[in-house]
């Protein structure tokens, strides 16, 4: 602020040098600032030109007729595209920025001292925003157990850490609206906390492998520097890369077989098989989900498709849910700490849970 | 020097693994280069995410692919040392 009267008055020169460094600083922040708000604008102006975009490509330049079904395949088709890949490379990088604000060791820091109900609540909370990957599962689990995290307070952790996640939420915002998205994320915290909790009370540590016991307690190694703004954008552009250069294939292979089924299947053709009044749908979405698992993108732009002839919502959230949240991979590698009987019994409350939901929601909606 | 890339074997940890090698390489350091997948093993060094690179027994990142500036850094910093 005062800066030309600071420069004497200050007695040492190191402090000096850094206090001129730093006036340097702000033009750089505000050059992040401002491009941060012209990428969002333009961002914004291209959502919402795709619509109009589409129906001109394929009215005005492809000619084609209204109202056929090959045409109303292709306007989905370059309609949905475009849509589904632009949300899901804003929240996708919006994530990565979030999750740079949250370790692994900072979110045991916090659940290492909490009761059961509170701790439950808060690790399916901070499942959502902790960087977390199914390969680290194992020693995240041991890091939270020899901290003293209660085993249900780490269930509730491993179960919304994969299920409540960026690509999901994405998906469902682009393909069914922003109300999808909250039920979804609303109910997969809710399946967390439940089925946390549930574990936590059954006493299971005896299932756990006992050389997760054997490793002592202590502090994490690595305290590493806070990250700047430059890294945080860094962590954004890396989740981009990572994340939508992995999925972006399925979700265009998806969206063209959804395309298809909205231009040729007939209104109402999955009633019989998806609908509501097929109580053995939800068992079926849930059984089919537990293999799969990145391919999920593809599957939800065609269950979106199917879900226009009939098919029901709680199915679709509980089919989501199981091909994220119970991963076949992800049972593998907790067989290194868990017994089979922990597993079966993870598998089954959250199974459970899951099942619930789509009911619920297949009959109150 | 010691160096270690503790990780069960995931994408991640390959990549680190190669970095870590070419930047030895690179700047012509005697390193032992190791690749630590036992489980019991990478969690004596209490990290919570893999992969994880440690040199000369300390941990310099975890849960995350370092840039190759970074690996370069901190392995000329402990060449320097030697």
């Amino acid at each position: 602020m005062n800066e030309p009267l600071s420069l004497p008055v200050l007695p040492t020169a190191p402090a000096e040098a850094g206090e001129r460094i730093a006036p340097a600083a702000p033009p750089r922040s505000a050059r992040l600032v401002a491009s941060g708000v012209v990428l969002l604008a333009l961002w914004y102006a291209v959502y919402r030109g795709i619509a109009p975009l589409a129906d001109f490509l394929t009215y005005g330049v492809l000619r084609l007729a209204r109202e056929t079904p090959f045409s109303s395949a292709i306007s989905f088709f370059l309609y949905e595209v475009p849509k589904v890949l632009l949300l899901l490379l804003l929240i996708v990088f919006g994530v990565g920025i979030v999750r740079s604000f949250f370790t692994p060791e900072k979110t045991r820091q916090v659940l290492a001292g909490k009761r059961e109900s509170l701790g439950n609540v808060l690790a399916s909370l901070l499942g959502v925003v902790t960087p977390f990957c199914s390969c680290s599962a194992v020693p995240m689990f041991i890091g939270f157990v020899t901290a003293g995290v209660p085993l249900g307070v780490t269930f509730s952790f491993l179960v919304s850490a994969p299920m409540v996640n960026e690509v999901a939420l994405a998906l469902l915002f682009g393909l069914f609206g922003w109300k999808v998205a909250a039920l979804y994320a609303g109910t997969g915290l809710l399946v967390a906390l439940v089925a946390g909790w549930v574990i936590g009370r059954l006493k299971l540590e005896r299932w756990v492998e006992p050389w997760v016991y054997a490793i002592p307690a202590g502090e994490v190694g690595g305290d590493f520097a806070p990250p700047t703004w430059v890294d945080r954008i860094g962590a954004g552009k890396a989740a981009v890369k990572e994340i939508v250069g992995k999925v972006w294939p399925y979700v265009v292979a998806g969206i063209a077989v959804g395309a298809g089924i909205h231009g040729w299947v007939p209104a109402n053709f999955m009633a019989g098989i998806m609908g509501k009044q097929a109580w053995w749908s939800v068992p079926l979405a849930v059984l089919i989900g537990i293999p799969m698992y990145s391919n999920a993108a593809g599957i939800v732009p065609v269950v979106q498709a199917l879900l226009g002839k009939g098919a029901a919502l709680g199915t679709v959230l509980a089919f989501m849910m199981s091909v994220i949240g119970l991963s076949l991979p992800e049972f593998v590698i907790l067989r290194k700490v868990l017994r089979p009987a922990l597993i079966a019994v993870f598998a089954g409350v959250v199974g459970t849970g899951i099942l619930i939901v789509g009911y619920v929601f297949n009959f109150v909606l | 020097m010691k160096v270690k890339v503790l990780g069960p074997g995931c994408a991640k940890c390959k990549a680190l693994y190669g970095e870590a090698a070419k930047a030895i390489a690179s700047l012509g350091l005697e390193a032992e280069l190791e690749k630590v997948e036992k489980l019991e093993e990478i969690m004596a060094y209490r990290i919570m995410a893999t992969p994880a690179l440690v040199i000369d027994g300390e941990v310099k990142s975890a849960g995350r692919l370092p840039s190759a500036t970074e690996i370069t850094t901190w392995l000329s910093a402990a060449g320097a040392k030697q």
